[in-house]
């Protein structure tokens, strides 16, 4: 933890979620949403202790190929099918603050876009070599990275005719169970992210390019890999200026 | 002008979606070989301190069906009441306690099941105890943002009386959505996303 082995952990409570930027939970454009968005108003309540902590995973919990989609689920020797890509990036929070020693955990479709799950039907074929999960946790400056084949676009009956931009699912645990985060990562330049109902449901356009990860021509690894940059925000603490009690806020 | 404030914005939520268990419960997923086992498959063991409960349940939609996709993850206080968690200055939680737990709901008939046990109580903001609680989050196809809830236990009838959160509740039928119900150690916590049961969701 170099630099901040002897900071106290923070016990602020979070920055309260703007619920304006993030999508609601009834969006009829994305069908699923309609019977499971609760139509009552949620109940503030700021941080209690209950929010505040969470779950912090230690790095014995990580095999050598957990960052490795191409090779973790691959016979020996053999490789996933796809273009190969980097996935890197950092976790900060809304401060602008690194965020160590967080779990990230990846899932996505195979070059084709097929899933291995036992209820995609998709008549795209399954990789043996690919198993589509991953997961690694941040070092002191909060980056992580991971490598992996670029996803396909995969149809899904919503509409008639709706395809999802190729993407990577993220999940990210901060600090604090109030800042437990699932998105989606998507790429530069990929048309089919303006098309999507899934996409759609971020009312903000500058929100939606938030989940847009450029190409990182920089840390592209010639004649191997291509690199794509993706950060990721999760909810600032409250600087502890006047709350610093350890029997509770 | 004045100065700006330099804050970053969060990273907005999108659905799990249904292959949730790709990621989150490989193992589950029949994609084994990647991971040993499941995270937060296990929160306990022979030597955790405290009464064994097991919490069950099912999530249903708006027409009253078990959504058989989803992915819940609990997070608890040790019978101690205290986290097992850096954030926790209060002292040090049972080390044979994981507090936190994950587990999905069955693709046949949608119940989920945690093996865990009874949390002790902590202080609310200003000191005052809340009641023995579990924090739920819910993620699924068709959820596109992670919801919120919290588990009280029916027979901590005074400690819930003066629990702060469940009197900030304004329609007092909804309080019965937060408390489950007890058949010896078993807890069953039904959660309703719409509809007249609906359960109370929070902005935590």
């Amino acid at each position: 933890m170099s630099d901040r082995s002897n900071s106290k952990p923070e016990t602020g409570a979070f920055f309260a979620r703007d619920r304006a930027w993030h999508p609601p939970a009834f969006a009829p454009g994305y069908k699923t949403s309609v019977l499971r968005s609760p139509q009552r108003a949620l109940l503030s309540l700021d941080g209690t202790i209950s929010e505040i902590t969470g779950p912090v995973f230690g790095h014995s919990i990580l095999n050598e190929l957990d960052n490795d989609l191409i090779h973790n689920f691959a016979r020996p020797g053999e490789s996933a099918i796809g273009e190969r890509i980097i996935v890197h990036g950092r976790v900060l929070d809304e401060r602008g603050r690194p965020v160590p020693s967080v779990l990230l955990e990846f899932w996505q479709a195979n070059a084709g876009g097929r899933y291995r799950h036992k209820k995609e039907t998709y008549l795209a074929a399954i990789d043996p070599n690919f198993g589509g999960c991953g997961r690694a946790i941040t070092d002191d400056e909060g980056h992580y990275a991971f490598r992996t084949i670029r996803p396909g676009a995969y149809p899904w009956p919503n509409g008639v005719n709706d395809w999802r931009p190729a993407h990577i699912h993220f999940s990210v645990f901060g600090h604090g169970f109030a800042q437990r985060l699932i998105t989606q990562m998507y790429f530069e330049g990929d048309p089919m992210i303006w098309k999507c109902p899934i996409v759609g449901t971020i009312p903000d356009k500058q929100a939606i390019e938030q989940l847009i990860a450029p190409l990182d021509w920089g840390n592209t690894i010639p004649m191997d890999a291509r690199a794509y940059k993706f950060d990721i925000v999760l909810r600032g603490r409250r600087s502890t200026l006047f709350e610093n009690r350890p029997e509770g806020n | 002008m004045v100065q700006d404030l330099g804050y970053l914005k969060e990273t907005p939520s999108q659905t799990a979606g249904p292959y949730v268990h790709i990621g989150l419960t490989p193992n589950y997923s029949e994609i084994g070989g990647v991971y040993e086992t499941d995270l937060g498959s296990v929160m306990i063991n022979d030597k955790t301190l405290g009464e064994r409960i097991t919490l069950t349940g099912r999530v249903l939609d708006g027409a009253g069906a078990p959504v058989k996709d989803a992915v819940l993850e609990i997070w608890q206080a040790d019978s101690a009441g205290l986290y097992n968690s850096p954030s926790e200055l209060r002292g040090a939680a049972d080390p044979n306690f994981t507090g936190w737990g994950r587990c999905p709901t069955s693709s046949t008939d949608g119940v989920f099941r945690f093996g865990t046990i009874k949390p002790g109580r902590v202080p609310f903001k200003d000191g005052r105890k809340m009641a023995p609680h579990v924090t739920f989050w819910i993620v699924a196809r068709g959820i596109n943002i992670g919801l919120h809830t919290r588990m009280y236990f029916p027979e901590e009838t005074e400690a819930n009386a003066e629990d702060p959160l469940l009197a900030r509740i304004e329609h007092r039928d909804r309080l019965a959505t937060l408390i489950a119900a007890k058949e010896g150690s078993v807890y069953t916590f039904d959660i309703h996303l719409q509809g007249d049961k609906e359960t109370v969701f929070l902005d935590i």
